[in-house]
């Protein structure tokens, strides 16, 4: 914290979670708001201004935060402006986008943002009229009291209320549920007229004076290094006016090797790219073949994995000993984010300090990335946050940041680097593929009496298994099994890993709960008894839940499967799938209904989502992760995958790589249960049950039990 | 290296030393500073640098702007004014329908979509659901925001219905 800083600092209240909420934002004179807290500030004319902390990125979070500031607050949307908060640890704490954190991290510290600047506002006003405060009363950004003729804006108490002493937590009034008027309304982004109007609100819309265009080519083998590169023809070409080789510091998520070319236009940067001719050496490069490791994978299969992951019970003998046993192997492959925004970011450095503007999701660890890698201090890098064009968890890795800003470290001028989309293909951090050998053994009664999985993944550094490549003893059925086993095995990969929506879970939901309706068939029983049989059992000894609840669960997966009419019968060629998954402390079951002809074309007509996330903020925000969620899921299963061959990914553009578009979107029924459990977040857990839900809806639907994915290798086309 | 003249949103803009086989795209986007317009795949396949010429909806990362010298350009920057009285900023009802109904999540496919919608319904201004599907299948939504999307071509679909109900009656 520097000196300026710290005079700037009021610390008179410290809020849960460590948030300090005393410091107050500095006011622009332009503004004439009052500013009551990092959060809150307030014009004279009751327009309330509220600071959006964390990255937006698709997921809602800059509309719902604000929301529970206002609804505290107590003051009407409508008056609300809601603006993008500085990247600052001291006054807003963690600052980040992933595992659907937003909302369950920050629903009990924005609560009391709101209820401090409303504490303050009246004590204001109680002040004014001479009377307590404890009898003033608030409604729509007014104060008001039964003895006082009219009422009092906020706009009016705002530059009284702030100086007054911030309350304690202690001192603070939340509202009950049965008071909220805001929460659980349905607003509608707050972005959303900038972003049908083309405002420039993304980081690759960020214009800088005395912009320069650059464009970074690394090897597509990664770990690849420069042998020799054309730099002078390349110098030559029209618009250029740097090209230079940049050795990197060997890390992926910062900078690999490779070659800058600075142009006056992205088009002029893209052409002399077309020029480069790079010969790489490439023998610390990655070498992986999907094809080969498809084949190791299965020879795998047979036996158990490495290390055990979880085990109680006798799981061989009790599968030895089982009146009828089952066996699986499922597959699924490496996918990439893809999101729509291929990467960018623009980068100033400049006496030693730099300015990054960036569609990023960890924007406090892009700090320390930069500040690490141009060796300056991390008070010397700013980042001015935009918002994201989707990230998936592709925005977590700040490489993009790292690249653009040591490209303008060393020639001297703001830079705007552009990755093409077939970079953003070439380099992403890919959810690794993976496989499961699968073993079910049932008793007479057709109850599961043994389950073992051995789970086949990745490791790039020969040690753990590579990012979202783990799987949690704690995966439904296992805790309640009494012999269960997970075995892991890790094949060795050159590919970067990443998180992608829902890490751990996403294809992890496919095999597991594929393989609980082959045991339900198996036993010849209904699935949806047989799955609440299931998550009734008792919890093994020494299990671990980690946050599913089963009472939770079971009531999902009752309301899903009553709203899609489980039981009606249904015509020859269609049928449902069921599935649940309990991810990122979200409880959803799915149940896809898909028709299915000889030729194996396939529609999926509507899914029913039914949801336990606890209170919902925003209505309209969460209904659109849940139907994207499904989109996002049946998109991927269909026809995603990426072919790998000498370390290289060999799908370049979305001629390729094909995500679902429209005529193929189904309908989707989104019911969220009411529940007491403090809300939790949406970005990720409708997400994994999707797979699930389709495949096991096809093998009713023909008897057809698909155990790969993308569907499209099984000779599955969209109608 | 060439100089074109182009009609843009109703303005007449130039734009000096470019190469000539330059997108209209990244003219657009770094000569004029109309952002809006997004870059997805530079080849056609996901339609976020829709805009229209003469009305007709392209891919401006597959045009060049020379190609586009003396069409009437329109951007998402200039839709809202598009059809409607002069002097009238309200916005286009596509771009309010997808405000009302909350389309975007992240929101970078969304001009792209916009466009390829709005020069749609002016072509077919009461479609069923399948001309929808089938005109809106070159744009991709990475967020999978095509329930909504539909819902509002949908929404807005009705609103011109009605508006052109509005005018006949008048006439009679
Ligand atoms: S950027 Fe033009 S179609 Fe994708
Ligand atoms: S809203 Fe994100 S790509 Fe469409």
């Amino acid at each position: 914290m520097n000196t300026s800083r710290r005079e700037f600092i009021k610390l008179t209240g410290v809020v849960g979670g460590g948030l300090v909420i005393g410091f107050h934002l500095p006011t622009g004179a332009e503004t004439k708001a009052a500013s009551l807290n990092a959060y809150v500030q307030i014009r004279p004319d009751n327009t309330i201004i509220i600071a959006a902390k964390n990255p937006e990125l698709g997921q809602g979070v800059k509309t719902a935060l604000p929301m529970i500031v206002a609804e505290e607050l107590d003051v009407e949307w409508a008056q609300v402006e809601v603006i993008q908060s500085a990247v600052d640890y001291l006054r807003y704490g963690s600052q980040f986008a992933w595992g659907s954190h937003s909302v369950p991290d920050n629903w009990i510290v924005l609560r009391r943002v709101g209820a401090s600047a409303r504490a303050m506002l009246v004590q204001a006003a109680a002040r004014q009229w001479d009377v307590a405060p404890q009898a003033c009363s608030t409604q729509s950004g007014r104060v008001s009291h039964p003895q006082q003729k009219g009422s009092l804006s906020y706009g009016e108490l705002a530059s009284a209320a702030a100086g007054m002493p911030i309350p304690g937590d202690d001192q603070l009034k939340l509202k009950s549920r049965d008071q909220f008027r805001l929460i659980g309304q349905r607003i509608s982004g707050v972005d959303n007229r900038a972003i049908v109007t083309g405002q420039p609100l993304f980081g690759i819309d960020q214009q800088i004076p005395g912009l320069h265009y650059a464009v970074y080519e690394k090897c597509p083998a990664t770990g690849g290094t420069v042998k020799t590169a054309n730099l002078e023809e390349v110098r030559k070409l029209p618009g250029v006016s740097h090209v230079f080789e940049l050795v990197g510091n060997g890390e992926t998520t910062e900078l690999m090797p490779g070659v800058a070319i600075i142009a006056n236009s992205t088009w002029a940067a893209f052409s002399a790219r077309k020029q480069l001719k790079v010969e790489w050496e490439l023998s610390d490069a990655a070498s992986d073949s999907w094809t080969q490791t498809q084949k190791r994978a299965r020879e795998l299969a047979a036996g158990n994995g490495e290390d055990v992951v979880v085990s109680h019970g006798a799981v061989e003998s009790a599968l030895a000993g089982a009146g009828r046993s089952h066996t699986a192997f499922y597959a699924y492959p490496y996918v990439a984010h893809a999101a729509m925004e291929p990467q960018n970011c623009s980068a100033h450095y400049h006496d030693g300090s730099c300015d990054v503007w960036a569609s990023s999701q960890t924007p406090q660890s892009a700090l320390g990335n930069v500040a690490g890698l141009l060796n300056i201090p991390t008070s010397a890098v700013t980042l001015h946050q935009t918002r994201c064009g989707g990230g998936f968890g592709r925005r977590l890795m700040n490489d993009t940041v790292c690249e653009a800003a040591a490209i303008s470290q060393r020639a001297g001028v703001p830079v705007k680097l552009q990755w093409s989309r077939e970079d953003d293909m070439a380099h992403d951090f890919y959810r690794v593929g993976g496989f499961h050998a699968l073993r079910g053994g049932l008793d007479e009664e057709g109850r599961v009496v043994a389950w073992d999985d051995h789970f086949i993944t990745f490791s790039e550094n020969g040690k753990s298994p590579s990012r979202g490549g783990d799987m949690k003893a704690s995966v439904f059925p296992v805790p309640m099994v009494t012999n269960a086993r997970i075995t892991r095995t890790q094949l060795a990969s050159g590919i970067p890993s990443g998180y992608w929506r829902a890490p751990g879970s996403n294809a992890i939901a496919f095999a597991v709960q594929s393989f609980i309706h082959e045991l339900a068939a198996t036993a010849g029983r209904d699935h949806l008894e047989f799955l609440l049989e299931l998550m009734a059992m008792p919890l093994q000894s020494g299990a671990k839940l980690d946050g599913l609840n089963p009472e939770r669960a079971a009531r999902v997966i009752t309301a899903a499967a009553e709203q899609a009419g489980w039981h009606k019968p249904r015509p020859a060629g269609t049928g449902l799938g069921l599935a649940f998954y309990y991810s990122h402390r979200g409880h959803v079951a799915e149940v896809a209904e898909v028709s299915v002809d000889k030729n194996r074309k396939l529609a999926l007509h509507r899914v029913t989502v039914a949801a336990d996330v606890g209170p919902i903020i925003n209505l309209s925000g969460a209904e659109s992760q849940v139907q994207g969620s499904v989109i996002d899921g049946f998109s991927t299963m269909m026809g995603l995958e990426l072919s790998i061959e000498g370390g290289r990914i060999q799908e370049s553009n979305f001629h390729q790589y094909r995500p679902l578009r429209m005529p193929d979107a189904p309908q989707i029924d989104v019911h969220f249960l009411d529940s007491d459990y403090p809300p939790t977040g949406l970005g990720e857990p409708a997400l994994p049950p999707l797979a699930p839900a389709v495949g096991n809806a096809i093998f009713s639907a023909t008897g057809i039990r698909v155990r790969e994915l993308p569907l499209a290798k099984s000779g599955f086309s969209l109608v | 290296m060439a100089t074109v003249t182009l009609t843009i949103n109703d303005q007449i803009r130039t734009v000096e030393d470019i190469a000539e086989d330059t997108p209209l795209l990244w003219v657009l986007r770094d000569s004029l500073g109309l952002v809006g317009t997004k870059y997805g795949c530079g080849g056609g396949y996901c339609g976020a640098c829709t805009v229209h010429l003469n009305g007709l909806p392209v891919r401006s990362c597959s045009v060049t702007a020379v190609a586009a010298v003396g069409a009437k350009i329109t951007t998402i920057e200039g839709l809202a004014n598009e059809g409607l009285a002069q002097g009238d900023k309200h916005l286009h009802p596509l771009q309010q329908a997808w405000i009302d109904l909350d389309v975007p999540q992240c929101g970078y496919c969304q001009a792209g979509q916009i466009m390829t919608a709005a020069a749609f319904l002016d072509a077919n201004p009461s479609p069923s659901d399948a001309d929808i599907d089938q005109a809106m299948a070159g744009n991709i939504c990475r967020c999978g925001c095509y329930v909504r999307i539909k819902q509002a071509i949908r929404m807005a679909s009705d609103g011109l219905a009605y508006n052109a109900m509005d005018a006949e009656e008048q006439q009679v």
